[in-house]
């Protein structure tokens, strides 16, 4: 087990440190002059020279590296010219509220989606199914943020019962966490309906039926409760990242979320801010996947054979 | 052996030309009436759009924001109604229709290209070009594909052919994912042992042996993820990161749509998509078809 995490640790860090070279390579080749991107629209020659300069943009690529990794080690990930402030620190101010987001989104996308694919498994090729059938079909094609768009204009504007903007009481999550998890929903909903699949075709399941087990506590206690390990692995995943991908649903409910930080970042043509919270975003989730590695491990000792 | 080899070629004609008609008549009929609209829809746009779709319709009361004809107050020349400036709702979808199936396919083809071939020498070849690829796709893969082609798309700017290399860049580790791992079985069955028994070089067994059995895992995960890339692009110019205006993509369409949101011109934003969400539920089943058909070890993806 020991073993397992050293090896996956390092993983992480590899990954950690491609992703770093990836952004940092991106960063020179697509956008030129790092200069100009790091200031505001319409700075000064003299100043982006001084800039440059002082940046050691001079120097060579392999040095520049160097600087910039030692900068994001010390927990420098740049400073956002439009707020003036370290991106480190608006990230995690806006932390909290992408929590509270995602984890709505979530529950809601679990409420939704387990029971709906439980009942389309157990209920195979019956009407269920084919209600979880389309379900499953529309949270694939239905874009998140047009979703949230007409969320708006029913029930913010026509039938005015929920707010339409911003963080306050529960009411305002409620649209937000719906437009979010909608496409999580249809997720569970698959994942819970093959799971289940999986699960009543086995042995023990069976052994039950024949024992003469009334069918709710075949499903109920045998099956449904070695179907949910998959489901709730990926539960873990999904949260993180709902955290991180809410981009457009944050700017659509004003909602002051990491994403919303992000979409500021791209109107404001504020690129430290935009590179930064990227940076962050996938720290986050290498760590999470880190995370959700061991525990799977810890629960199945087969994976940490396999891999 | 020109005059043998005819008569044989016609009989094969017909029956490729038979089953292609079986297989045709076998698709689920929805989804190819609404793919065969598009793409007739999106070669003649010129011909079908009534309006200019970046111009005012002139002599429509009123001039901005005039609503869909089955509203109060509707116009017949207009029949989905007219924007903030004034432009032909209907046309401009039209148009649309043209950004979404080009970088649709486009981007789609280019993320399957690049990730098929990545996926093929990663599996075939092994050992270091193994990790390096494996390693890249790992990390590329961790970034959420909205977020880093946001990052991208703001690096380069906005355009349509930008955003069509961005997509293929974004979402072409899928591929080489799973390309790997079918490599990793057919390196081991026994034509391949055979081809390079028989001498033929690493580059013939991957180009004649390897790919043609990949091919079809590669339909199956382009058809699935069309869809996808489809909504990538529209997330991106709702954000103004995508194809730049006046241009008439569906996600722009949207975008303008959002500062009046709230003062009932509901038609701007409901409109835009709706198409977008029949597009992509198109391919989606065209897509489990085509997994179904073409490849039975995929149907748990």
């Amino acid at each position: 087990m020991r073993q397992f995490i050293i090896r996956r640790f390092i993983y992480s860090i590899i990954t950690l440190l491609i992703i770093s070279i990836t952004i940092f390579s991106l960063v020179r080749i697509a956008g030129g002059d790092p200069a100009r991107l790091y200031s505001e629209a319409g700075a000064r020659e003299e100043d982006l020279a001084r800039l440059r300069a002082q940046w050691g943009l001079d120097r060579s690529y392999p040095e520049q590296y160097l600087s910039f990794m030692t900068n994001v080690f010390k927990g420098d990930i740049g400073q956002s010219f439009q707020f003036n402030r370290p991106v480190r620190e608006l990230y995690f101010q806006r932390f909290t509220a992408s929590l509270q987001l995602a984890a709505g989104a979530l529950i809601f996308a679990m409420v939704v989606g387990i029971p709906l694919g439980i009942l389309s498994a157990v209920k195979l090729n019956t009407w269920w199914d084919s209600v979880g059938k389309i379900v499953a079909l529309l949270g694939l094609a239905i874009p998140n943020f047009w979703l949230g768009l007409v969320l708006l204009i029913v029930f913010g504007l026509y039938l005015g019962v929920l707010p339409v903007a911003g963080k306050g009481g529960f009411t305002n999550l409620i649209l937000p966490c719906v437009a979010l998890g909608w496409y999580f929903a249809a997720s569970f909903m698959r994942l819970t309906r093959s799971s289940m699949l999986d699960v009543l075709g086995s042995e023990y399941i069976k052994l039950a039926r024949l024992k003469g087990m009334p069918d709710y506590v075949v499903i109920g206690k045998h099956a449904f409760k070695n179907a949910l390990i998959p489901v709730v692995t990926w539960a873990g995943i999904y949260l993180v990242l709902l955290l991180n991908t809410a981009v457009v649903i944050e700017y659509i409910f004003a909602w002051p979320g990491v994403g919303n930080l992000l979409v500021s970042g791209i109107f404001q043509r504020d690129f430290p801010l935009v590179q930064g919270a990227v940076i962050m975003i996938g720290v986050l989730i290498v760590l999470a996947n880190f995370v959700v590695d061991v525990a799977y491990a810890y629960i199945d000792p087969r994976i940490r054979l396999t891999r | 052996m020109a005059t043998v080899a005819a008569p044989e070629m016609a009989v094969q004609t017909t029956q490729i030309v038979k089953s292609g008609w079986r297989a045709v008549r076998e698709m689920p009929l929805a989804a190819v009436v609404v793919l065969s609209i598009l793409g007739i829809v999106a070669i003649f746009a010129n011909l079908i759009a009534p309006h200019d779709p970046t111009l005012p319709v002139e002599n429509v009361e009123p001039a901005f924001f005039a609503p869909p004809i089955w509203s109060e107050g509707g116009s017949s020349t207009v029949i989905l109604g007219t924007d903030f400036q004034g432009r032909d709702v209907f046309s401009r979808l039209i148009h649309g229709s043209r950004v979404s199936i080009i970088v649709g396919l486009v981007g789609t083809l280019a993320a399957a290209a690049i990730g098929t071939v990545m996926g093929v020498l990663s599996g075939y070849l092994g050992r270091s070009v193994d990790t390096i690829v494996m390693r890249i796709t790992d990390a590329w893969l961790a970034l959420p594909a909205l977020v880093f082609a946001i990052f991208l798309a703001t690096l380069v700017g906005p355009s349509m052919w930008n955003i069509v290399i961005i997509l293929g860049a974004v979402f072409w580790t899928r591929y080489a994912r799973v390309i790997r791992g079918e490599v990793l079985s057919l390196r081991e069955r026994e034509f391949v042992k055979l081809a390079e028994v028989a001498g033929a070089s690493k580059l013939r067994v991957m180009v004649r042996h390897i790919l043609p059995n990949v091919m079809n895992t590669t339909i199956v995960l382009a058809s699935l993820t069309i869809g996808v890339v489809i909504i990538a692009e529209a997330s991106l110019s709702f954000l103004g990161v995508g194809v730049p205006p006046p241009a008439p993509a569906w996600g722009s369409m949207l975008s303008e749509a959002r500062p009046t949101l709230l003062t009932g011109r509901w038609w701007l934003t409901v409109f835009p998509g709706l198409a977008i969400m029949l597009v992509v539920l198109a391919t989606q089943i065209m897509g489990d078809w085509l997994r179904v058909k073409l490849d039975p070890q995929l149907r748990n993806l």
